[in-house]
């Protein structure tokens, strides 16, 4: 019988866990996969340890998503005045049409878009005779019922397939309308490893086509673009409501809860500050090379690095009444936040938790985790790439492979008119000197214990074996994860939609994240998951030739 | 109902072999249908006395799914039944997909039903098979028996050899086999010893040699097949030897491809034989 007492954590080695990951694979397989599972050692090398950005291994159960899902559905989706029109079979559109939980407040104009789902709804017809005629024509419709200022094409599969010009076709709509930008993204699902390769093509066209447009300068002090925010959950409100609080003026959001003009306006802030690395580093570059701004890494996930990312921001701009206002700010708020562990982190203290998310996500939430006391186990991305892993150190030693090669790169200059430092050398050099970072990274790796397990691009039956073998508290992974997890009578919270939650950024957001992880990882309903006649049978008996 | 599928080269020769070898056939009175596979919509111009011909693609698209098989066919040269399957403009959508969809649509409206009284269907097939949906008449038996017109010269063996390998690839799932190469001679040195060395390499035979003569393109101006045209010259005797051929064929083989070395060492040794 099955009752055997097995290993519990404290008893496996990392190694041994590594080793019991790779041992059902064939051994072409496992070695594969063992570069890309690290046992951390938290060093900041300069050449990447870990294998990262690298294709799926046919036949494995892959977590990642599509390079279409990366650009429509990340990048473009949370944008509310821009007409996002699918060029594809419907499913395409339908499928990728308000999963991620994108929040937006239409404000005064009213105009969202969000809850539409436009698709050309290819058809046979349109795979054999090209469908440029029928894409015109759907831009056409979208602009005579809507009269958006904008409108972005996206091409599924069978676009690429068939070589229907969407750049010419918008182009065109574009000139005809006079009053409308239309603008198309090339971002096949079958390009690239991972919806990674579609954050970058929607970065490119972004910039190339909405970045820069508006020079109208905007009211308010200390303006700054908040990138690789997409406001799941209501994320963003919260930022925005303690961003208001302080005084700092958002321009931009890319791209939560973002309109239009916020894009075009973009390069008027004087600083990026950047949340989710792998997914928007790339505007940030460009923006800096373009017009001098430049760019610092924050985390508004958690109530201590929120605090932190303030202070980083306020010593930016290096005037007293900022700093004093965002240390008011932070005394103001820390309290509740603070009361609020106090009550929740006796009951997870030690717990232990496991996250498999995103490019940044798994990094950030760790922050909510030390907070509540919980220990992260084992982590990592789907899509990120060394850097994310192991700091932006070891980006001029990062391999480029044909999968990256084949992503374009845009060449950026500094425009003649608008090149604009925001700092004069002197003042970069003080900063600097203090200990502020500009450009800088340090990855995930740096900020796990040593000794615990980092995985890229898990799988399906990695993260069972781990369940199985390391019986974590919790975890955290996106939807087509959930409930094969659950099955195995672990709790589980989706950090790409957060299930049913949210916001859980900022201060009042972690309160939100305690309380709902104190929910999951103390329920008693994980203990109803054998009935009681599986666990103490009336009568056993055994086979007679056992 | 014995169906035939044609390949080649681009400009080898298909559609005129084609139209002239079932002009050939119709003289053996056989009832045949020719299916132009190529989106020019030019493999039934011959038989047709021009390009009168809608496409299936051109029906579809244009009466959407209420098709007739007359809107379809047209009859030709001595009771032929001719369908032209059609496809985009250059540089637009997926004729591939496009040739795919009209041979189900032939299907499904009945037009080889028994009922019809076919003795042959014949496609003409575009240039190589650059993807899957030119491959398709050799897919799932649309196609039992394929003929390779082939010359003597490099690229259109080259090319030959790559169908074979298309042919291999279905054979072994399905029921396609290799009929013959039919060498349309372009006068190259040594050509039917070579083209016969060829065949035997790939398993086959050369099923016949046609020979080059001008009354083919005389006939063509005038938009005919040279039986039609005059049938009482030389040209037209070689194409009713290949009808009767094609009529009395036994041979069907998986073919076994060549490699690249043995195909260029075979070019060599008749190219340079004088």
């Amino acid at each position: 019988m099955a009752t055997a007492t097995k290993k519990k954590l404290v008893q496996w080695a990392p190694a041994e866990v590594k080793s019991a990951l790779l041992e059902k694979y064939p051994p072409k397989v496992g070695r594969k996969r063992a570069k890309q599972i690290m046992i951390n050692e938290a060093l900041q090398n300069e050449t990447p340890e870990l294998t990262a950005n690298v294709r799926t291994i046919p036949g494995i159960i892959t977590m990642r998503g599509c390079t279409y899902a990366g650009c429509k559905g990340v990048i473009m989706g949370p944008t509310r005045d821009i007409v996002n029109l699918v060029h594809g079979p419907i499913g395409c559109s339908f499928y990728a049409w308000l999963t991620r939980r994108n929040q937006t407040d239409a404000g005064p104009d009213g105009e969202n878009y969000m809850n539409y789902c436009f698709s050309t709804d290819m058809q046979e017809q349109d795979i054999i005779f090209g469908g440029e005629k029928k894409l015109a024509q759907a831009i056409q419709e979208a602009y005579d019922l809507f009269h958006p200022k904008s409108i972005a094409v996206f091409a599924t599969c069978p676009v690429g397939l068939i070589g229907d010009d969407i750049h010419t076709v918008s182009k065109n709509m574009k000139e005809k309308f006079g009053d409308c930008n239309v603008y198309a993204f090339s971002c096949e699902g079958y390009k690239g490893v991972s919806q990674s390769a579609g954050h970058h093509i929607a970065n490119n066209q972004v910039f190339r086509h909405l970045v820069g447009l508006n020079d109208e300068v905007k009211p308010g002090k200390y303006k700054i673009n908040l990138l690789g925010e997409y406001n799941i959950g209501g994320d963003g409100f919260e930022i925005d409501r303690i961003f208001k609080k302080c005084g700092i003026t958002c321009i931009s959001t890319f791209s939560g809860n973002s309109t239009y003009d916020q894009f075009a306006s973009s390069h008027t802030a004087d600083l990026n500050a950047v949340m989710c690395h792998r997914s928007i580093n790339y505007v940030a570059d460009m923006m800096e090379t373009k017009y001098g701004i430049p760019w610092v890494k924050v985390n508004f996930i958690g109530a201590k690095a929120t605090a932190k990312s303030l202070r980083k921001i306020a010593e930016y701009f290096g005037e007293k009444a900022l700093i004093d206002t965002v240390e008011k700010v932070i005394a103001e708020e820390m309290p509740e936040v603070e009361a609020a562990l106090a009550e929740i982190t006796p009951r997870t203290e030690n717990k232990t938790v496991m996250m498999f998310v995103g490019g940044s996500r798994a990094h950030h939430y760790k922050e909510l985790f030390d907070e509540l006391k919980m220990k992260t186990i084992s982590a990592g991305y789907e899509f990120g790439h060394e850097d994310d892993y192991e700091g932006r150190q070891v980006l001029p030693n990062i391999k480029l492979d044909a999968d990256s090669r084949n992503i374009e790169e845009l060449e950026v200059e500094a425009d003649e008119t608008r090149f604009k430092p925001r700092k004069s050398e002197k003042e970069m050099k003080a900063l600097e000197k203090a200990g502020y970072k500009f450009k800088q990274y340090d990855g995930l790796a740096a900020d796990m214990d040593k000794g615990t397990l980092i995985i890229d691009d898990l799988n399906q039956y990695e993260a069972e074996k781990l369940v199985e073998l390391m019986k974590p508290d919790l975890f955290c992974a996106g939807i087509k994860e959930k409930y094969s997890i659950q099955k195995l009578g672990v709790p589980m919270k989706q950090l790409h939609s957060y299930d049913s939650g949210g916001p859980y950024a900022g201060f009042q957001g972690a309160i939100n994240f305690y309380k709902e992880i104190d929910r999951l990882v103390n329920s008693k309903v994980w203990s109803f998951m054998k009935a009681p006649w599986q666990k103490n049978p009336q009568l056993s008996a055994s086979y007679n030739w056992e | 109902m014995r169906k035939v599928a044609i390949y080649g080269k681009g400009g080898i020769g298909k559609s005129t072999t084609t139209q002239n070898t079932v002009a050939g056939l119709v003289e053996l009175g056989r009832k045949v249908m020719v299916v132009g596979c190529d989106p020019k919509a030019d493999s039934t111009r011959l038989l047709l006395g021009g390009l009168a011909q809608k496409s299936v693609l051109d029906t579809l698209r244009e009466e959407g799914e209420d098709v007739e098989l007359d809107d379809i066919r047209k009859a030709g040269y001595g009771g032929t039944w001719c369908v032209e399957s059609g496809g985009p403009e250059p540089g637009v959508g997926c004729a591939g997909r496009g040739i795919i969809t009209s041979i189900n649509m032939l299907e499904s409206l009945g037009a080889y039903e028994e009922s019809e009284g076919l003795d042959y269907a014949f496609y003409d097939v575009l240039g190589d098979v650059v993807c899957g949906g030119f491959a398709m008449p050799i897919r799932d038996g649309k196609a039992e028996e394929i003929y390779i017109v082939v010359s003597g010269e490099m690229m259109a063996m080259y090319a030959a050899n790559n169908i074979s390998k298309g042919i291999m690839k279905f054979a072994q799932s399905g029921s396609v086999r290799l009929g013959g190469l039919i060498c349309n001679s372009r006068a190259v040195d040594n050509e039917e010893e070579m083209i016969g060395e060829f065949a035997k390499k790939l398993g086959t035979h050369m099923i016949y040699f046609v020979p080059r003569d001008n009354d083919v393109q005389r006939a063509e101006i005038n938009r005919k097949t040279v039986l039609e045209w005059d049938p009482k010259v030389k040209q037209a005797d070689a194409y009713r030897g290949l009808a009767k051929a094609i009529d009395e064929n036994k041979k069907f083989v998986i073919p076994t491809p060549l490699e690249i070395e043995e195909l260029e060492k075979l070019l060599m040794d008749y190219g340079l034989m004088n």
